[in-house]
């Protein structure tokens, strides 16, 4: 460890503050805009302090949503962030559990057409949703899956980012071990289950945090299968909250919804900090 | 070739077995899909599909020759950049502070970090809401300053804020990067440059600005991989290309051409053209990532 | 072994599972039947819709009305578009103006309103209609292929508080450009505006309705409503002079440019930018959130293009009814419309969103009511659509791929106004790029 000088530690200290105020400040005016009344959001300038609302407007946001939302029938955030769940959950284990075993595959054995099978899911790259995607709209509407939750989760759990981690991760893996795992007469699903899933937390944990992340903050895809109110993920209640044409926009419910949108992912990040942070730079560099 | 383990399990079925799921769900979900989406790009097609005639690469040309097409390569290109050098300087930076304060680092790295759990859109929206010429605080307050914010007629301007916008949330994926690469460069090497009277400035740039590049450089193409692709809902909510297509970028046109003016077949065209520039990409990425394995 | 049969397992059940979790909760009876509405409008204006299917709904048991909020317009419309190719479309769709052409475009897909009522023996009286909204919904034989449903036409608002504190007269509002040069001047001066005025949907209100205010025409063939060979035309000398005027405003500060759709409203209704030119269906929102009293008036116009102006067009949505139902699904449609182009229900939808009313009727009931004492400004935005018979440059408009085509003038004003282009210029080369797509559709269709 080396020690700096007082100044060096002092301007150290300084820019990082600065760092952090540059991620908070906008956070923190969100926040004000979510503890106001609306006509407060309107005035020169906007109040800097939050206001006295803050139960009305989240109250407001949880279990009734605000204009947008359809009256009478509306859906509350609550709602939609449970749907948001289900979707950024079932896409996390989906995607997770499939890739295991595949890179399984890909690593651990030799046969016929494993290039072409790696590449194959591979090029799932190249392409992101928004550019197959009606096409893909036709697929899922013939299977019967539209406003259904595995037609919000399948689609989308095509994607070659945790074949890919798991890839670089299971490379790392010293032959020795599957040697020994040979020599103890241990076949390969017991390797798989005994040892290789147990040694993969690292990659899981950072993969349950991109993939969860990755599914909560879908817009489009969701936007075009729900046409019932009750699949309305977070995403798009606060996009159909701001499509106001004409009409006045709700903005202090919109910023309530906006605050109670980040919460659970940040926590999840926050949360597994350690782990996403490791599973993140060891394996993907 | 792709890699493998040189020590392998035998098994002629099993193998098979688990690929099944995975290669079931990209047939059924990527594969078919994108082919059709592909094949698109050769016929010249109404909205709704009733009558659809083979153009060859009719549908290319007209996307090739068109000025504002050509434009959003530019405008993707200089998004990029500014995106990656914003949010890689920046990133370093507060790294480099970050990885010399001892146990408090975890606080910064916590604030620092957060961004990376805020959607794209609603980042979109957050910065749509500070910036608005009319209910803006951020835009009232560079008035009160003196400076006129208006991004719906700016160019520049708008330029400027999907930038930011998007920066404001990446620099957490960097930071993260940039933190970890610093903790494994190993002390004994600053210290002795520290004994030798090398103050922290120098030793940056002497020392770990140099054992950081592979961390820069995988930084560099997967920032730009990011903007090509996932920016998009920030582009959406803040500008949706304006002012005058100044930030249309080639994701923002296949979305607009495609989802919004009905356009298959030129929107089919561009994603052609983008795949290309994206495989360059990530074939130098795949590469670099596959040699480092044998390090 | 087992291991992998239970992943296998697993991984195979997931989906079904999560399937089951998603299956809707009731089984479908066989009545009421459903009919699915998809809308384009969300808010207060979305949700007035629902309640007025929720009316319907519970005047009869045999059809229920299932209104869906897809998004904006153009989501509506891409979201149908991918439903009818997937082989389930809504019953009807709400389908914005610039939409308007790929319907007509698109015969095959469309099950036409007025065989529809005449199919199901329903009444619907298209002399009731008003001229310049049968215009735009009919085909070449005057027949209306959709249901026109909300309909608005831009007209000025101004601030009446921030006239009166810049010694302007509230009740002499500007009628000519001219006029509003001078006022903008005024109120610019006293120091407590960022401009003097701003407009919405730029294309709509400085360039359709631009044309037909002016009786100048934007494309050849009426517009386009007389075939779908029509050319644009926007680069004579009048669209110039008056892109040139703009850009000229918007350099000494008069004008500021708010942005494309609806963007610029906050502008006027936080008091920043006092005279405003919006769409009369804008009247609710500004209504709500303004804390300053306003009125409206007439469009400004050039004298020296025209000597009194001829009438303003109409944008906003019509219903359009999709192929691929049966027979008692139809039915119900048409009995919804029915209900929906009654008197009443005409009378009440204008009233609450500041839509035009469709019918002579609508109209007529409206103004026995008294609600123009009320709010004369509804009134205004009627007698300006109908303030002399229409001609070919003021009917309405109908253009291929208009979607684009729309942007393409938008780009053009954006590059005039930023002062990045030149009027004659950037007018040209908008000419040049929606003309390509003009001819694009032409053959998309010619089939």
């Amino acid at each position: 460890m080396i020690f700096d000088s007082t100044p060096t530690r002092v301007f150290r200290h300084f820019f990082l503050v600065i760092g952090c105020l540059i991620v908070i400040v906008p956070i923190y005016f969100v926040f004000v805009a979510s503890t106001i009344p609306l006509p407060a959001i309107f005035q020169r300038p906007m109040p800097l302090l939050p206001g006295s609302e803050v139960i009305q407007n989240y109250y407001q946001a949880i279990f009734h949503g605000g204009r947008g939302l359809g009256g009478a029938r509306a859906i509350g955030a609550g709602v939609m962030l449970q749907n948001s769940f289900i979707m950024a959950g079932g896409i996390t284990v989906a995607k997770i559990v499939v890739s295991l075993l595949s890179t399984f595959a890909i690593v651990f054995f030799r046969f016929p057409g494993r290039s072409i099978l790696f590449w194959l899911i591979f090029m799932t790259l190249m392409l992101p949703v928004e550019v197959r995607i009606v096409p893909t709209y036709g697929l899922v509407s013939s299977l019967g899956m539209l406003n259904s939750y595995v037609g919000l989760i399948l689609p989308l759990a095509v994607s070659a980012t945790a074949t890919f981690l798991f890839k670089q991760y299971f490379m790392t893996i010293p032959d020795q071990l599957v040697e020994a795992a040979k020599i103890d007469g241990a076949g390969p699903m017991r390797f798989f289950s005994y040892i290789l899933v147990p040694m993969s937390r690292t990659p899981i944990a950072a993969l349950v945090v991109i993939q969860f992340v990755y599914g909560w903050n879908q817009y489009l895809w969701p936007l075009l299968i729900t046409t019932e109110r009750r699949f309305y993920t977070v995403m798009i209640g606060l996009g159909r909250m701001l499509n106001a044409g004409d009409a006045q926009a709700d903005w202090h419910i919109i910023m309530a919804i906006t605050i109670l949108s980040m919460i659970p992912t940040m926590l999840l990040v926050l949360g597994m900090q350690k782990s996403f942070v490791k599973g993140l730079t060891e394996a993907d560099k | 070739m792709v890699t493998g383990k040189s020590v392998v399990f035998k098994n002629k079925g099993l193998p098979y077995v688990l690929l099944a799921p995975e290669v079931a769900l990209t047939a059924v979900f990527f594969i078919v899909p994108a082919v059709q989406a592909l094949l698109m790009a050769f016929y010249r097609e109404d909205a709704f599909g009733l009558s659809r005639v083979f153009i060859g690469l009719g549908n290319f040309e007209r996307v090739l020759s068109d000025v504002r097409y050509v434009q959003s390569i530019w405008t993707t290109l200089g998004f990029s950049v500014a995106v990656a050098v914003l949010t890689m300087v920046l990133a370093l930076f507060f790294a480099s502070l970050a990885n010399n304060v001892g146990k408090k680092a975890i606080y910064y790295q916590t604030i620092i970090i957060s961004p990376y759990a805020v959607a794209p859109l609603v980042a979109g929206v957050m910065w749509f809401f500070l910036m608005s010429p009319a209910v803006g605080v951020v835009a009232y307050f560079l008035r009160t300053l003196g400076i006129t914010w208006n991004h719906s007629i700016i160019p520049w301007q708008a330029f400027t804020l999907v930038v930011v916008a998007s920066s404001w949330q990446r620099i957490a994926y960097n930071f993260l990067f940039y933190l970890a690469g610093m903790q494994m460069i190993p002390d004994s090497l600053l210290e002795s440059a520290a004994i030798d009277g090398s103050g922290p400035v120098s030793r940056f740039w002497r020392i770990t600005f140099p054992l950081l590049s592979p961390t820069t450089f995988f930084l560099a193409i997967v920032n730009t991989i990011y903007v090509f692709f996932y920016t998009f809902p920030v582009i959406h909510t803040l500008t949706e290309g304006g002012p005058n297509n100044s930030t249309a970028t080639m994701v923002y046109r296949i979305y607009r051409d495609g989802f919004r003016s009905l356009d298959y077949g030129g929107s089919s065209a561009q994603s052609v053209i983008l795949m290309a520039f994206v495989m360059v990409f990530v074939l130098i990425q795949f590469r670099y990532v596959e040699r480092r394995v044998y390090y | 072994m087992r291991k992998i049969a239970l992943l296998v397992c697993v991984v195979l059940l997931l989906p079904s599972f999560l399937f089951a979790a998603g299956e809707p909760e009731e089984v479908e009876p066989e009545f009421p039947l459903e009919i699915e509405m998809w809308i384009g409008l969300g808010g207060a204006l979305g949700e007035e819709i629902e309640r007025m299917a929720a009316d319907f709904n519970a005047m009869q048991d045999e059809y229920l009305v299932n209104v869906v909020e897809q998004g904006d317009y153009a989501e509506a419309m891409t979201s149908a578009i991918a439903a009818y190719r997937a082989g389930n479309p809504p019953h009807i769709l709400q389908v914005y103006d610039v939409g308007t052409g790929t319907m007509h475009g698109n015969p095959e897909v469309v099950y036409p309103v007025y065989q529809l009522m005449e199919d199901y023996d329903r009444p619907f009286d298209t002399d009731d209609v008003l001229d310049q909204v049968t215009a735009y919904y009919s085909d070449l034989d005057g027949n209306m292929l959709s249901f026109p449903f909300n309909s608005s036409t831009p007209i000025f608002y101004y601030n009446v508080d921030a006239f009166r504190e810049a010694g302007l007269d509230p009740n002499d509002p500007p009628e000519t450009w001219h006029d509003i040069e001078e006022y903008a001047e005024a109120l610019v001066g006293t120091g407590n505006y960022t401009a003097g005025f701003t407009f919405q949907w730029p294309s709509w209100t400085n360039m359709e309705n631009f044309s037909a205010w002016h009786d100048i025409p934007m494309g050849t063939l009426a517009n386009g409503l007389d075939g779908w060979g029509t050319e644009f035309v926007y680069n004579i000398p009048e669209h110039v002079h008056h892109m040139e005027a703009l850009a000229d405003f918007a350099d000494r500060g008069l004008f500021q440019y708010g942005g494309r759709g609806g963007d610029a409203g906050p502008l006027f209704t936080a008091g920043d930018v006092p005279m405003y030119i919006a769409s009369s269906a804008a009247y609710a929102g500004i209504a709500e959130s303004a804390d300053f009293e306003f009125n409206a008036s007439f469009l400004p116009y050039w004298p020296e293009i025209i000597d009194s102006p001829q009438n303003s067009i109409i944008g906003g949505g019509s219903l359009w009814v999709m192929e691929g139902h049966s027979d008692i699904e139809y039915e119900g449609v048409a009995e919804f419309f029915e209900y929906l182009s009654s008197t009443e229900v005409q009378a009440s939808w204008h009233q609450f969103s500041g839509y035009l009313p469709i019918t002579d009727s609508a109209w007529e009931l409206t103004r026995e009511q008294g609600f123009y004492d009320e709010i004369p400004i509804h009134n205004t935005a009627i007698e300006q659509i109908t303030l002399s018979e229409p001609t070919d440059n003021s009917r309405g408009i109908r253009f291929g791929n208009y979607v684009q085509g729309r942007s393409v003038i938008l780009d053009a004003m954006e590059a005039i106004f930023a002062g990045d282009a030149g009027a004659q210029e950037a007018l040209d080369e908008a000419v040049q790029r929606g003309n390509a797509l003009l001819r694009e559709f032409e053959e998309t269709v010619a089939r």
